[in-house]
């Protein structure tokens, strides 16, 4: 299809030139509104410099750490509340109340309890996701037809067979979406407390651009931010999502 | 061949002996305001290689039956067994066929058909061996690679049926699998049934609503009345396979099932219409 190839690059074509005309006008300063050509100019110096890497690098480090601890942590207090009324009725409602709690807002607690150190961002980027996991396991088990362990269960299956070839495949397409939501969670939180107060990483190269009062650099580290984002978001979960539309079929997904 | 086999369990001099014996069955329905009686005290035995059908209106208690004799719902009065040993739970050796098609979405015709062969630690040598033969008995041999959301309502319930099939069960459960299905549909599967069952000799307990079907697969067919649920009256089908929905032997039978339906009871009038 290159016809749309080229109506997708016309588009942004159009969207750099707009921009490069609007900044050229000078309607705001250079100093609060760049335009994309030094923008570009910005990113290329802060990557070859290595300092864009390297942020990169321990933002998405703190990243992989806190997503998987909370990957761990959610599934476990979402199989928790699944599975025992109780526990749902209880912790589940904790549950429910700390999703609707912004994440950041766990800085402040995090900074007294562990300084100003790593631990702080994970646990902060750990809150952040954390609990839609949880809710995302739980529905994916609730949502779990009768029927299939009806029918694994008159093909001879234990409860542990149960457990591992359908209880666990059923609930694939809910973890994925939960996954996403979470990974959403925990880059948004991230970014948050890497501008607060952490040293390295993209946010923390953000706050560097404000005081050095480089909107250039501002502008393209916010472009990495963006750019991480989706790619993450399209490739990983992207790929995950067209996996399961294949399999599970449309309904499902 | 193995299925044969396997699926003719009973010696000859036990032929009398049922496979399946369900005696003084009764089970209530608790709601938040009254207590319904599904079934009333029901008896109904099948003994092996026989095909028996049971049908009556929605509401007689006939899947909640067969449900009790698949070991799915254990809270009910009478005495429930298979084999002459107490139906405690499911158990492979009384596959079911259910009306929903009940296939695991995340598997592939032959991973579904598969399934209770894996569970049972059958090597995969042995496991394609069988699973081939199964889908060819219900021609699917060609779509053993397809997902369960590609498939047609039809050929969904013949993959549940060669799933039931493979772990070589000593009866099969079928809780109405062809009322989702069009009438053309349904007439084949009729039919193919027919040839299945011929060919494995496999006892079946078969639930349907659906006079002419009853007459046309089974051997007997046990007529239930609803409200409390009750056996009515149980009638021989003493005709050849295969039977074809036009026959006139299966009219004439199904019209005498229908009429029995029909009769309200002589003991006591239930509605005032």
């Amino acid at each position: 299809m290159p016809s749309k190839v080229l109506r997708i690059a016309a588009f942004w074509v159009a969207v750099l030139v707009v921009w490069q005309l609007i900044a050229i006008a000078e309607i705001w300063s250079p100093y609060l509104f760049p335009t994309p050509v030094a923008v570009g100019r910005s990113l290329i110096k802060n990557a070859q410099s290595g300092m864009l890497l390297d942020a990169l690098w321990h933002s998405l480090a703190r990243l992989a750490v806190g997503y998987a601890i909370s990957m761990l942590l959610g599934l476990g207090l979402g199989v928790l509340c699944a599975t025992s009324r109780y526990a749902d009725e209880t912790i589940g409602v904790i549950v429910l109340g700390l999703q609707s709690l912004p994440s950041i807002t766990w800085l402040p607690m995090a900074v007294l309890w562990f300084g100003l150190s790593e631990q702080a961002i994970v646990f902060v980027v750990l809150m952040g996701s954390t609990f839609s996991i949880a809710i995302s396991a739980r529905s994916g088990i609730r949502g779990l037809p009768p029927l299939l362990q009806r029918a694994a269960g008159t093909l001879g299956a234990s409860r542990w067979q149960m457990y591992c070839y359908v209880t666990v495949p059923a609930m694939v397409p809910a973890m994925v979406q939960g996954m996403k939501q979470g990974w959403s969670f925990a880059w948004r939180s991230l970014m948050a407390g890497e501008l607060l107060f952490v040293v390295a990483g993209l946010g923390h190269l953000l706050d560097v651009g404000r005081n050095l009062n480089d909107i250039s650099m501002v502008f393209s580290i916010m472009l990495v931010i963006i750019l991480v984002g989706v790619a993450i978001d399209r490739v990983l979960f992207g790929r995950a999502e067209a996996w399961i539309r294949e399999r599970w079929g449309y309904s499902a997904a | 061949m193995t299925a044969t086999i396997a699926n003719a369990p009973q010696a000859s001099e036990e032929r009398e002996q049922p496979l399946l014996s369900l005696r003084g069955i009764s089970k209530r329905f608790e709601t938040r305001r009254q207590e319904t009686l599904a079934l009333d005290d029901v008896s109904l035995e099948v003994r092996p290689r026989e095909f028996v059908c049971i049908v009556g209106p929605s509401g007689c208690g006939k899947s909640t039956l067969l449900n009790i004799a698949a070991g799915i719902d254990r809270d009910f009065e009478g005495d429930a067994r298979f084999e002459d040993a107490s139906i405690t739970g499911m158990a492979r050796e009384r596959a079911v066929v259910f009306q929903e098609p009940a296939l695991f979405p995340w598997l592939n015709v032959r991973a579904n058909v598969e399934f209770g062969l894996k569970l049972r630690g059958i090597p995969p040598a042995e496991r394609k061996t069988i699973v081939d033969q199964q889908l060819a008995l219900v021609n699917l041999e060609r779509f053993d690679r397809a997902y369960t959301h590609e498939l047609s309502g039809g050929m969904r319930q013949r993959v549940q049926l060669a799933r039931a099939l493979a772990v070589q069960p000593h009866m099969v459960l079928m809780d109405e699998p062809f009322a989702a299905l069009d009438a053309q549909t349904r007439d084949d599967l009729q039919l193919e049934l027919q040839t299945v069952f011929g060919r494995t000799g496999t006892t079946v307990l078969f639930v349907t609503h659906n006079v002419r079907e009853a007459v046309i697969l089974g051997d007997r067919v046990v007529v239930m009345s609803p409200s409390p649920g009750r056996v009515k009256t149980v009638i021989e089908v003493p005709l050849e396979r295969p039977r074809l929905p036009d026959d006139h032997a299966v009219s004439d039978l199904a019209a005498q099932v229908r009429s029995e339906l029909q009769r309200t009871g002589d003991e006591e009038p239930r509605y005032a219409i």
